[in-house]
C-alpha cells in the first residue's frame, strides 16, 4: 500500500495539471463586453530595421572595399585610406553599431554548417566573404579601411614601439587559438564569443556593460603604444584575411616603382610588417645547411603536433563543453541535487518549471558533449597544424632584395607609401 | 631579349608565380565553396530578429539587467485580447501606495503601468513604455493571478538586433531565439502556444 502511494498522487498530480492548463486556455476572468462604446487598442508592434537597409550595407561594404583596394594599389594615398577607415568608423561602427560585422560573421557561418536549424542571412554570409575575396586580390584592404575595430585603433596610433620578432610571433599565434575556439563555440551552438567580448561593440554603441567599456578603453590606450592590439593579438578574422593576402594577386607596395633601398621607411611601419632586403651573401653553407636539417626537423614535426593538438583538444572536451549552459546545468544538477531547493537559483527554477525532465537534460548534455568530443578533437589538431607551419616558415629562406611589406601582417594602411622619396614612373 | 642570367631568375619567379596561382585558386575555391555551402543549407537566406516566447518565458527578470543596453530592448507588452479589465491588477501599482516589503514590491516598481477607467467595474491598463525596464515583475503577478496579458517581448525599435543575444544566452528557459523578421512579434492571443514536439 505504501508503495502504491505515489502513484495515487502522481495521478492526482498530472490531473491537477491538466486541468489547470484547461483553464489556462479559459482566462480566469473572460474579458468584458463593454456598454460604453469602448474601443480596444491593440499593442504597438514597431518594425525591425527595413531588410533593404541590410542589403545597403553590403553595397556600402563593398563599395569601401573597392575604394580602398583602388586607394591603396593604384592612387597610392595614405590620406584617402585614412578618410575611408574614418567613414567606415562612423558608418559601421557608431552609425550601425558594430552589428553586423566580418569578424563576428566567421561565428554565423560556423553555425550554419554545423546546425542544419540556422539559416545565416545574406548579410552576414557576404559580410563574411566580401573581405576575403578581397584580400585574395588586393591583400587586407578591409584592414586598412573598412573594419570599424581596425579604423578605430588605428587613429589611436601615437607612440608605437618596436617589438621584438619573437614576441610578435608568438602573440600573433593567439589569433589561431582563438579562432579554434571561437568556431568551435559557435558550431556547438554554446556561445558567440567573439561579440561577447567583442572590445570596441560597447564604444561604438555608448553604452554597455562596464566591463565591455573598460576593456574597450584598455585596449586604446595599448594601443598608442602596442599600435592595433586587437587586431595583432585577438582577431580571429585577421587570420583568415592573412592566408589569403598572402597568397594575393596584387598587393600595397612601399615604393611606386624601383626600391633603392633607402632605409626610410624602415621604421615607418607601427605594425612591424616591412621585410628588409635579405643579402645573398647571408646564405652561407653553414648556414644553408642548419636551416635544411631545421627545416627537415620542422616538417617531420608537422603530423606530430597535428596529433598531439588533436589528442589534448579530445581531452579537454569535457572541460570545454561546460560552456554550453545546457551541459553546465545538467553537471550542476547531478553533482549539487540540493540546489533544486534552491529558490534563487533561476536557471534550475526556470527548469524545473519548463516541464523537461532531468532524463531529458541529461540525455541533451550528453548529445552536445559528444559535438564538443569531435569538435575539440578537430580544434586542437587544427591549432597543431597551424603551429607546425608557422614553425616551418620561420625557417624557409627567401631572397628578398627590396624592402616589402609582409604580405600577412600588412593592414595595407598605406603609411610607408609616404616615406617612400622614389617619384612614380609614369612610364609604366 | 633576355640574357641566360636574365631568363633563370625568371624560369624561378615562374615556379613560385605557379604555387602562388595554385594555392591562390585553392583558397577562392575554398571561400566560395564555404559560402555555396551555407547558403544551400539555408536556402531561403532568410533574416532573423530575436524574440521572447511568451509561453516559455519564466520571468526571471534577466532581460532588465543582460541586454547590452542600459535600457533593455524587452519591454512589457499588453495584450489587450486577454486583459479581463480587472480592478485589482497583477502588476499595478496605485499610485501613492506605501512601497514596503510585501506585496507592493511585486508590483510595477517605476510605476509604468498606467490605468483608465472605462466603467464599473472595469479598468484600461497601458505600459508608458519609456518607464518600463523590463523587470517582468507584472507579467509575473498577471500570470499569477491574472489572465496572463502582461508578458515580455522585445521591442524591435529598441533592438540592436546583436549578432548574439545577450538576454537569450542567458535566459533560464531559453525564451529568446531567433524569429524571421517577417513575423517579428510574438503577442499572445495571435500569438498560441508552440506544440511541444
Amino acid at each position: 500500500m505504501i508503495k502504491k502511494n505515489p502513484h495515487i498522487l502522481l495521478i492526482l498530480f498530472t490531473l491537477i495539471l491538466l486541468t489547470g492548463s484547461y483553464l489556462q486556455a479559459q482566462q480566469r476572468f473572460p474579458k468584458p463586453e463593454f456598454d460604453s462604446g469602448y474601443l480596444q487598442p491593440n499593442p504597438t508592434q514597431p518594425e525591425p530595421r527595413a531588410m533593404a537597409l541590410e542589403y545597403f550595407d553590403v553595397l556600402v561594404l563593398l563599395a569601401v572595399l573597392s575604394l580602398a583596394s583602388w586607394l591603396a594599389i593604384k592612387k597610392r594615398s595614405r590620406r584617402g585610406l585614412l578618410w575611408l577607415s574614418v567613414f567606415s568608423l562612423i558608418y559601421f561602427g557608431f552609425y550601425r553599431d558594430g552589428c553586423i560585422c566580418s569578424i563576428g560573421a566567421i561565428q554565423n557561418v560556423a553555425l550554419s554548417i554545423f546546425d542544419s536549424g540556422y539559416a545565416i542571412s545574406i548579410t552576414a554570409l557576404l559580410f563574411f566573404v566580401l573581405p576575403l575575396l578581397f584580400a585574395l586580390f588586393f591583400g587586407r584592404v578591409f584592414c586598412a579601411s573598412a573594419c570599424p575595430l581596425g579604423a578605430i585603433q588605428d587613429l589611436l596610433v601615437i607612440n608605437p614601439i618596436s617589438i621584438p620578432s619573437w614576441i610578435r610571433k608568438t602573440l600573433g599565434f593567439i589569433p589561431v587559438l582563438y579562432l579554434a575556439l571561437s568556431v568551435l563555440l559557435a558550431a556547438t551552438g554554446s556561445d558567440f564569443i567573439i561579440c561577447r567580448y567583442d572590445p570596441f561593440i560597447g564604444i561604438f554603441r555608448m553604452d554597455g556593460p562596464a566591463l565591455m567599456i573598460f576593456l574597450g578603453i584598455t585596449f586604446l590606450f595599448l594601443g598608442m603604444f602596442y599600435a592595433r592590439p586587437y587586431c595583432r593579438i585577438f582577431c580571429p578574422y585577421g587570420v583568415l584575411l592573412s592566408w589569403m593576402s598572402k597568397f594575393s594577386r596584387r598587393h600595397l607596395t612601399i615604393t611606386p616603382s624601383e626600391c633603392i633601398k633607402c632605409k626610410l621607411c624602415e621604421g615607418s611601419c607601427p605594425f612591424d610588417a616591412i621585410e628588409i632586403p635579405v643579402e645573398q651573401s647571408y646564405r652561407t653553407p653553414e648556414v644553408s645547411r642548419k636551416n635544411l636539417k631545421r627545416f627537415i626537423i620542422y616538417i617531420a614535426l608537422i603530423p606530430v603536433l597535428t596529433v598531439a593538438g588533436g589528442w589534448i583538444g579530445s581531452r579537454s572536451h569535457i572541460f570545454m563543453s561546460r560552456v554550453h549552459p545546457d551541459v553546465y546545468l545538467a553537471e550542476l544538477m547531478i553533482s549539487n541535487p540540493e540546489l533544486r531547493e534552491d529558490e534563487e537559483n533561476l536557471d534550475i527554477q526556470a527548469f524545473l518549471e519548463s516541464g523537461d525532465t532531468f532524463e531529458q537534460l541529461v540525455e541533451e548534455a550528453a548529445v552536445i558533449r559528444g559535438k564538443f568530443r569531435k569538435g575539440s578533437m578537430a580544434m586542437g589538431g587544427f591549432v597543431g597544424l597551424a603551429l607546425g607551419i608557422t614553425l616551418m616558415n620561420q625557417v624557409v629562406f627567401r631572397r628578398r632584395e627590396d624592402y616589402e611589406p609582409h604580405k600577412g601582417d600588412c593592414f595595407s594602411c598605406g603609411r610607408c607609401m609616404d616615406y617612400c622619396p622614389v617619384e612614380k614612373n609614369v612610364n609604366l | 631579349m633576355m640574357d641566360k642570367k636574365d631568363k633563370s631568375k625568371d624560369k624561378a619567379y615562374n615556379r613560385r608565380d605557379f604555387i602562388n596561382n595554385g594555392v591562390r585558386l585553392a583558397l577562392g575555391v575554398s571561400v566560395v565553396g564555404t559560402a555555396a555551402f551555407t547558403l544551400q543549407r539555408s536556402a531561403t537566406g532568410k533574416d532573423y530578429v530575436w524574440q521572447i516566447d511568451p509561453f516559455k518565458c519564466t520571468q526571471c527578470g534577466r532581460c532588465a539587467t543582460d541586454c547590452v543596453m542600459a535600457e533593455s530592448a524587452s519591454k512589457c507588452v499588453h495584450a489587450y485580447d486577454l486583459c479581463g479589465y480587472c480592478d485589482l491588477c497583477g502588476g499595478y501599482l496605485k499610485p501613492g501606495a506605501k512601497l514596503e516589503t510585501g506585496a507592493e514590491n511585486q508590483l510595477c516598481p517605476t510605476g509604468a503601468i498606467q490605468r483608465r477607467f472605462i466603467e464599473e467595474p472595469y479598468f484600461e491598463y497601458i505600459i508608458d513604455e519609456e518607464l518600463c525596464i523590463g523587470c517582468a515583475k507584472c507579467v509575473k503577478g498577471c500570470s499569477a493571478f491574472g489572465n496572463g496579458s502582461l508578458h515580455m517581448q522585445i521591442r524591435h525599435d529598441r533592438c540592436l538586433n546583436c549578432n548574439q543575444c545577450s538576454i537569450a544566452s542567458v535566459c533560464p528557459s531559453d525564451a529568446i531565439s531567433r524569429v524571421p523578421a517577417s513575423e517579428p512579434y510574438k503577442i499572445k492571443g495571435e500569438f498560441i502556444k508552440e506544440e511541444e514536439s
